[in-house]
């Protein structure tokens, strides 16, 4: 595909092998069929292993189930099969010959925001499963909003149980202008509706003959061609120092190299770079991964930054270009997912992290409480419980260095931990000032 | 126009070495949990990847049960010596003589289970509050649902039921005394990504994984290597058969496949067309009931 750079080690600026990597959620109930639409995907393309299946179909047979239940594919925890429910994301994966994918599935009801939230947070693209019998219900509305809030670029609408109505292009027609009315609120670029039957396979893998109205690709080819290369930000430098890289050793005295992921934009050597917070300037010398130097590094690449002058940049420290700098602040608006049962109240102290930095921060105000399936923002709550998404502000103890989760989801979000038992108690997505 | 976009073996390397170098940051006292088999060898690969020219930021840790194959003990010292970096060993032998653990009795007698308490032990003794591992989340069923930073309790212990959220990749390495974490860069790879991997960097494996003569007995259904410690049931015998191993681990558990898999292309033919999963092919210890790996993982296991 795209030319080669260097080619010693597969540094490509293009795709090897013809494969890249996307990250998806599926998001809905067992009764909209999700379990077995994950099934038919990893089924379809060979993906699910016999000693699963034969463990599956054991499992569903000592059940007493006339079926076998694919949902036991996913369920992995011994309380999850005893109970039947899903407790907690899983992660599943299947390839082709074009794209390797990490499939995050969400359970449908318990703790849902908390877990779609965690799924979402690093999806691409999701996938929200409508009942074609139901149509757009509240559950598909906050489905859409959770991947809306969390700045998932491309969402997927199955409509699946085709079958169930006679796969009549009117039902499909209907759903899908019952949601683009009420997605104009949302911030989403790229809106797919696939009708789907996946019990029969019908639009997951292959065009369905039985939808010949149906103009669209069938739901995989979705999956393998969706343009993801501008998901990423390739516009702001953001460089967040992980790690120094100080051999001292007889054979390398001076080595002095700064070790991170690039979180945006581009880097070249000889581009002119800021440090914050200290604010000194330097120029890039060399960028290097153990394969050797690189004439360009970009997200999600993992490298080593050698600067021209020696200056004092440790972790948690950010490298970006003087003429494009982040919001450097320590009061701080954003969106929060809260994920404990203990509520957050205003006042409340936490540890927050940001990139590669801790700080401590405190709530200074719940601004409102967001009903994730009217949008109705509570103005008057005083406290955040599990699964609640809120609008806060905080102050934190020094300054950090972010920009709008809209504009960089890595530069834009942030955890909180309480700073007793260090559990991780909130996501948080940060907003502009007077966003 | 470039596409800025990286393949996906390149795409699962940077976030590996973002998540070793986050760990090192974050924690004080790292270990690498280095058995010799080829996930442990990866992570070796992308540990000095992330670090050098620098020496790594912490030991490997092997826990040898006593039982291993001879192959895998010599390539570790061999790699250690190489590079120049640490190893500790915690000795499942020295756990037994000190009453720490016993034996096993019988014919299927496996140290397998009684790692648990060797690797609890030196943990301990280290005073390390992370183990890097290299368990997949597409290896088993339990596994699926393991964080990345997977916290353990003063106990060793996994609450799969409590787990800390993982949101993008701003990982919680936060610990309170005596608690550790279990870290898994490779959570997100595949058999065939690390085959693929492998390939793609040439690292060397121990022969093992290639299709051999090699002498083997069959046992409920699988074929293990014959060791003085592994007593021969009435009617099993020793035969000779062309196999490799899937995984590699203590001899007693780790079965070997037919295959005629001789080296890395023929063996990633294999496992990209396999229709078994490696554990279900060759681990016993995975087969005693529908949790096992669920309930040694909670003991404080691998």
């Amino acid at each position: 595909m795209g030319e080669i750079v260097d080619t010693s080690k597969g540094i490509h600026r293009g795709i090897e092998e013809g494969r890249d990597l996307l990250r998806f959620i599926t998001c809905g109930s067992v009764d909209d069929g999700k379990s077995t639409l994950i099934g038919r995907l990893q089924y379809d393309t060979k993906t699910i292993f016999e000693d699963q299946l034969e463990h599956v179909e054991d499992v569903s047979r000592r059940r007493g189930n006339e079926r076998t239940d694919l949902a036991l594919l996913t369920d992995g925890l011994r309380a999850e099969r005893e109970q039947g429910i899903t407790i907690d994301v899983a992660y599943r994966y299947f390839s082709t010959p074009h794209r390797k994918f990490i499939m995050a599935d969400a359970p449908g009801h318990i703790q849902y925001t908390r877990n779609m939230v965690t799924g979402a947070s690093t999806a691409n693209l999701a996938i929200i499963l409508v009942d074609a019998r139901k149509g757009m219900v509240e559950q598909s509305r906050r489905h859409a909003f959770i991947a809306s809030l969390l700045g998932i670029p491309h969402l997927v609408f199955a409509v699946n149980k085709m079958d169930l109505v006679d796969y009549d292009e009117a039902v499909f027609d209907r759903i899908r202008a019952e949601f683009t009315n009420w997605a104009a609120k949302l911030q989403v670029r790229d809106v797919v509706f696939v009708p789907i039957s996946a019990l029969n396979g019908d639009n997951v893998v292959e065009k369905s003959a039985k939808m010949p109205w149906y103009r669209g690709t069938p739901l995989l080819y979705h999956l393998e061609t969706v343009h993801i290369a501008s998901d990423r930000n390739l516009i702001d430098v953001r460089f967040p120092v992980q790690w120094v890289i100080r051999p001292q050793s007889a054979e390398h005295p001076d080595y002095r190299g700064y070790a991170g992921t690039v979180a945006g934009g581009i880097l070249k050597p000889g581009d002119d770079v800021v440090a914050l917070p200290s604010g000194f300037t330097s120029k890039i010398a060399r960028i290097e991964t153990a394969d050797g130097p690189l004439d360009e590094a970009f997200p999600p690449m993992a490298v080593v930054v050698h600067l021209a002058d020696e200056i004092d940049v440790s972790r948690g420290d950010m490298l970006c270009r003087p003429n494009n700098q982040p919001i450097v602040g320590q009061d701080l608006d954003a969106m929060i997912c809260w994920m404990v049962d203990r509520p957050l109240r205003a006042r409340g102290r936490y540890a927050l992290k940001h990139t590669t930095r801790w700080v401590r921060g405190m709530v200074t105000e719940l601004q409102y409480r967001l009903d994730v399936n009217t949008l109705h923002r509570d103005e008057a709550a005083e406290s955040l419980g599990l699964n609640d998404i809120g609008r806060v502000r905080l102050r934190t103890t020094s300054p950090i260095f972010y920009d709008a989760y809209a504009r960089n989801r890595t530069t834009g979000s942030f955890i909180l931990a309480d700073e007793v038992t260090n559990e991780t108690v909130a996501a948080g997505m940060l907003l502009s000032p007077g966003q | 126009m470039p596409s800025y976009q990286l393949s996906h073996l390149r795409a699962l390397e940077a976030e590996a070495i973002d998540i070793l170098r986050e760990m090192a940051a974050e924690r004080e006292r790292p270990a690498l949990l280095f058995s010799g088999g080829k996930d442990s060898i990866v992570l070796l690969h992308l540990s000095l990847k992330a670090f050098r020219p620098a020496r790594l930021p912490y030991p490997l840790l092997h826990v040898d049960t006593g039982h291993n194959f001879p192959e895998t003990i010599e390539f570790r010292d061999r790699k250690v010596a190489e590079l120049g970096e640490r190893l500790i060993v915690g000795s499942v032998q020295r756990s037994i003589d000190e009453g720490r653990v016993a034996e096993e009795r019988g014919p299927r007698a496996s140290r397998n289970r009684l790692q648990t308490t060797t690797l609890l032990d030196t943990i301990a003794e280290h005073g390390f509050d992370a183990c890097i591992g290299g368990a997949r989340r597409d290896e088993e069923r339990a596994r699926a649902k393991e964080r990345i930073f997977s916290h353990r309790d003063e106990f060793g212990q996994w609450d799969p039921k409590n787990q800390r959220p993982e949101l993008w990749s701003l990982y919680n390495g936060r610990l309170r005394r005596g608690e550790h974490f279990r870290v898994f860069p490779l959570s997100n790879w595949t058999e065939l990504d690390v085959w693929q991997y492998v390939k793609q960097e040439g690292i060397e494996l121990p022969d093992l994984y290639f299709a051999r003569r090699r002498q083997v007995f069959r046992r409920d259904g699988m074929l293990y290597s014959p060791a003085p410690f592994i007593p021969l049931l009435p009617g099993e015998s020793v035969f000779e058969e062309t196999v490799r191993f899937r995984t590699i681990g203590d001899m007693t558990c780790t079965g070997a496949v037919k295959s005629d898999a001789t080296d890395l292309d023929m063996v990633i033919a294999e496992v990209a067309s396999a229709r078994v999963t490696e554990r279900g092919a060759t681990r016993a210890d995975d087969k005693f009931s529908e949790a096992a790996m669920e309930d040694r993982k909670k003991e404080g296991y691998f």
